[in-house]
């Protein structure tokens, strides 16, 4: 049950052109930077990645973008980044847009063994082209499938060996769903603490979703809207 | 005409205590700036934290605490951290109260468009979807006209749709306007704003009955 590796390289033993990755995060909050910093060095290619967002220009999944490492994006907001418009508009990058509780909820279903299921979010818009609709309770809505991928790569703040993880404030977003719908999912945290030293009441990913962990060597955490007020 | 702090002014008079509130990016963040006197209403943001505070003091900025919008932010105390999962969870359960969002376009019959203009913006939807599909209760933040003075409260949306027929109110800089079976019904009208200024900058149905009063604010 000893699920530590030596660092990122380690944890993406296997990884070739083509797979179909998760990563956590929302905007460049709770992103597993150390692991995608990985693979850009790695310059494997034709990635499908599921993320919420696409990173910025420059950091997060913004590096593999720059690098055009990823042929197709699922994502629910892109927003913060140019370049990844300007691919999109171009074709150059195939993007498939949901809307973000129903991402969330595809994903916690492949992890939770759920197929698909029916949610009113999309329903009369593009989202739900080809779609079956259903009513409940006099209420359409549409199927949505469950999502999975070859590596899950999520950014908690601690974890322990057995591969409890705990996150910090709103860096867990994404995370904890994503973790259960990896065929191997990669946990790189902060702080990497014995075991015992995580309170069981109070694990959100236990060990049992998580095949490989690591302790990052730095984390930037960059800010994108730093916005404060003026003491007193 | 209001400014926007004004259209945010005017919403945070449609919050009641012990609301769960979902505000959007935009001049609906501003609402959180009037809560009424007396009454305790709690943010959410789909992000993933339930009893968000004003942003940090300089220097207590805190990367693992952020808004929808991306911004620096602070917990109340009593405050949340949950999942996305769990976040959508007490959004489509309709566990939240009230809904406030920006839109590019609304259409008489309640539909919405605010998530991408063909060929030439395409930012995504974000939580917009799923938002506007649950929520019992949702009021449009925006402008009553673009910069070219066109409407952007139309008979039919143009831009592809966020949802339909999902749109309870709208404020704009000119007027409060309901959602109803015969179109945008006039409720109320910005300080010196008149009937037809009103009447002209609305391109959907326009039901307007006896006086209209004008806004009021404390």
């Amino acid at each position: 049950m000893n699920k530590v590796v030596s660092g990122p390289r380690a944890a993406l033993e296997g990884i070739k052109d083509g797979m179909t990755l998760m990563l956590g995060g929302f905007g460049l909050c709770g992103i597993p930077e150390n692991t995608i910093a990985e693979l850009v060095d790695l310059e494997v290619k034709d990635l499908t990645c599921i993320s919420n967002n696409a990173g910025v220009d420059d950091f997060g999944l913004g590096l593999l973008l720059q690098k055009r490492q990823i042929r197709k994006m699922i994502s629910s907001y892109v927003g913060e980044n140019d370049l990844f418009e300007r691919l999109m508009l171009s074709g150059e990058l195939e993007v498939d847009l949901i809307p973000q509780g129903s991402l969330a909820e595809r994903c916690r279903a492949g992890g939770a063994g759920i197929p698909a299921f029916f949610t009113p979010a999309g329903y009369g818009t593009e989202v739900a082209e080809g779609k079956e609709v259903r009513i409940f309770n006099g209420k359409p809505h549409i199927l949505e499938s469950a999502l999975t991928a070859d590596f899950a790569i999520v950014k908690a703040w601690k974890g322990d060996h057995f591969g409890n993880l705990v996150y910090k404030g709103t860096a867990r977003n994404f995370n904890p769903m994503m973790a259960m719908a990896g065929k191997i999912t990669i946990a790189e945290v902060e702080e990497l603490v014995e075991p015992g030293e995580l309170d069981p009441n109070f694990i959100h990913t236990p060990g049992i979703f998580v095949n490989r962990i690591f302790q990052g060597e730095k984390f930037e955490k960059r800010i994108e809207q730093r916005t404060v007020r003026q003491r007193g | 005409m209001l400014s926007k702090e004004q259209i945010a002014q005017r919403i945070a008079q449609e919050l009641r205590d012990g609301y769960y509130v979902n505000l959007g990016i935009g001049i609906p963040t501003l609402v959180a700036n009037y809560i009424p006197e007396g009454i305790e209403v709690e943010f959410q943001s789909e992000n993933g934290i339930l009893g968000m505070g004003p942003f940090p003091f300089d220097g207590d900025e805190d990367a693992d605490l952020i808004n929808a919008g991306k911004q620096t932010i602070t917990a109340r105390a009593g405050a949340a951290f949950f999942d996305s999962a769990t976040s959508f969870a007490m959004i489509r359960g309709q566990h939240v109260q009230l809904t406030v969002l920006g839109a590019m376009e609304v259409a008489d019959n309640g539909d919405i468009a605010n998530w991408k203009i063909p060929g030439r913006m395409v930012k995504g939807m974000g939580g917009a979807m799923d938002l506007v599909a649950s929520a019992d209760n949702i009021i449009v933040a925006m402008m009553h006209t673009n910069k070219e003075g066109e409407s952007k409260l139309l008979k039919t949306c143009t831009l592809p749709i966020t949802g339909v027929q999902c749109v309870k109110r709208v404020v704009t800089n000119l007027a409060v306007l309901d959602i109803t079976e015969n179109g945008f019904k006039l409720i109320e009208r910005a300080p010196g704003i008149s009937v037809e200024e009103i009447v002209k900058a609305t391109e959907g149905r326009l039901v307007v009955e006896g006086d209209i009063p004008e806004m009021k604010f404390a």
